[in-house]
């Protein structure tokens, strides 16, 4: 008898998965020509793509958002290049599916989420926030996501987990950024447990009611609205809970200037400007920056008595 | 027609000078296109920046480049390449007070003050102006040896320009890195040894002002 081994089917007959992806695009792409909208689960993966059951929120606010355009063509994502336009111009490469999220570390409950089961780990809400960027400037934002605290709750921290650490894509082959080495990669973040906790701290899915846009750090990221945007990692890979403070990207990169806390902050300047102030993106006259971003209300308890001049 | 005679000739000059009006001219098609992205008093005054910069090296390279060449003629463009450089430095100054700071002029002086990338930017600016006002024919006969003198503060104040950038950026160096090697080049062809080099490798062996 004979039994053909897997070694048996000539190389010549194996798909290559660069052959078999393209393959599977066309397919979706076809699917999508044929009247898709009711053959495929809305908008599954394809940026831009509507968002289905999203909730509104109690966070709102009464000031104009920033039009989807400038939402999505200026903002920094160093992975995809230095300048603000690189990443609109450049994100096209990245893949979000597949995609997984690894949650590890000081948990009860590991575990690598799907990023479609993630999605749906709770109700996805609207929310409306400002983003102020340490350069100066600032947008209002409609993100659609939901607390970041729904996934650390599953997840079961112990007690040794006192900081959690976001760890984020660096694969040259998808972000042309990452083969300069203008930061260490990959890009870290970090919070401290109750930041993470928070009510307003957020993992981001999409914005305008749509799908992440690659360039907004697609398919996942994070939005921390008291802090400065670069704390609001993007394109997220891992989450992992650990006893001691993580060391930034930016801290690494500039410790003099970026401290782990970066809360948004008009009286402690950048060493090398003043934060006094910022330019709403879309006005002419620049407007007083807020202390905490304006989120003082809800976050400043959670610095009282410490030094925010050394706690930059 | 010979190179000398061209370069000398009007037609070079005006070409030259609508060629340095093209930066502004593009700011402008940007500005009335709604061209100019999200954040347009940022792209306003990085654009003036850079082509001052830009007009900076350029009247920089004048002379390295009349010593290699021979061609004694460049020398006559010197003066409206760094009165362009001036009037980009200009544009640049007023789209920091006007547009970006809104005549908040407190708040301007306090830049000055404590942020090291503006007093740089603020200095080179500055010494900029005796020279753009001593650029006249009249005022290079009047002075005479001390004019030269004079306008050699421009190397300090290209120096002080790449240092405002360079100072400025948030981490990525590589861009005013390109400016100052350039500027680097430029100074280091000014060392006697190698303008002497650069000077013995033309048949003409011209000798003009050193500058």
């Amino acid at each position: 008898m004979l039994i053909r081994l897997p070694s048996d089917i000539p190389a010549s007959e194996i798909t290559p998965p660069e052959i078999y992806r393209d393959r599977r695009r066309f397919m979706q792409g076809s699917i999508a020509l044929l009247g898709g909208a009711a053959l495929m689960p809305a908008g599954k993966s394809i940026a831009g793509a509507k968002l289905a059951g999203v909730r509104a929120s109690a966070y709102r606010l009464d000031e104009e958002k920033t039009p989807y355009k400038d939402v999505t063509t200026y903002n920094n994502f160093y992975e995809f290049g230095t300048g603000k336009d690189d990443p609109a111009a450049n994100a096209h490469t990245l893949r979000t599916r597949p995609w997984t999220v690894a949650v590890e570390g000081e948990v009860r409950k590991a575990r690598t989420w799907d990023i479609d089961a993630l999605m749906k780990l709770a109700p996805l809400e609207e929310r409306v926030y400002r983003m102020r960027c340490v350069e100066g400037w600032s947008m209002v934002i409609p993100w659609v996501g939901f607390p970041l605290a729904e996934l650390i709750r599953r997840a079961e921290p112990t007690g040794n987990a006192k900081f959690v650490e976001f760890l984020t894509l660096a694969d040259p082959k998808q972000m042309p950024g990452v083969r300069s080495r203008v930061l260490d990669w990959p890009y870290t973040e970090g919070l401290r447990m109750d930041e993470a906790m928070h009510p307003l701290t957020l993992l981001a899915v999409g914005l305008y009611g749509e799908v992440l846009p690659n360039q907004n750090g697609a398919p996942i990221r994070l939005v921390v609205p008291w802090k400065y945007g670069f704390k609001s990692a993007k394109s997220i890979v891992k989450i992992r809970f650990v006893e001691k403070q993580p060391v930034t990207a930016w801290m690494a990169a500039a410790p003099s200037e970026y401290g782990f806390y970066s809360n948004v902050n008009p009286q402690v300047d950048h060493p090398r400007w003043s934060q006094a102030r910022e330019r709403r993106i879309g006005e002419f006259f620049k407007r007083d920056t807020l202390m905490f971003n304006g989120y003082g209300a809800q976050v400043a308890h959670l610095y009282r008595g410490m030094d925010l001049q050394k706690y930059f | 027609m010979d190179v000398q005679g061209f370069l000398s000739g009007r037609a070079f000059k005006l070409g030259l000078f609508v060629l340095c009006l093209f930066p502004l001219a593009r700011l402008v098609a940007l500005a009335a296109s709604g061209g100019l992205g999200a954040n347009p008093i940022e792209f306003i005054t990085r654009s003036t920046g850079t082509w001052t910069l830009v007009g900076l090296l350029l009247t920089l390279a004048v002379t390295p480049l009349r010593r290699l060449t021979g061609w004694t003629s460049l020398a006559r463009h010197r003066r409206m390449l760094g009165l362009f450089a001036f009037f980009y430095a200009s544009l640049h100054f007023v789209t920091y007070i006007w547009l970006d700071q809104f005549f908040d002029l407190a708040s301007v002086a306090r830049d000055i003050v404590k942020r090291p990338f503006i007093t740089l930017g603020f200095a080179a600016f500055i010494l900029l102006i005796p020279l753009a006002l001593t650029s006249t024919q009249a005022m290079m006969r009047r002075l005479g040896r001390r004019w030269q003198q004079l306008h050699r503060l421009v190397y300090g104040i290209a120096v002080l320009g790449v240092l405002h950038y360079l100072w400025l950026v948030k981490l990525d160096l590589s861009q005013p890195l390109i400016y100052g090697a350039v500027l680097a080049l430029l100074l280091g062809a000014r060392l006697p040894w190698v303008a002497g080099m650069l000077q013995g490798g033309n048949p003409r062996r011209a000798v003009g002002r050193s500058g």
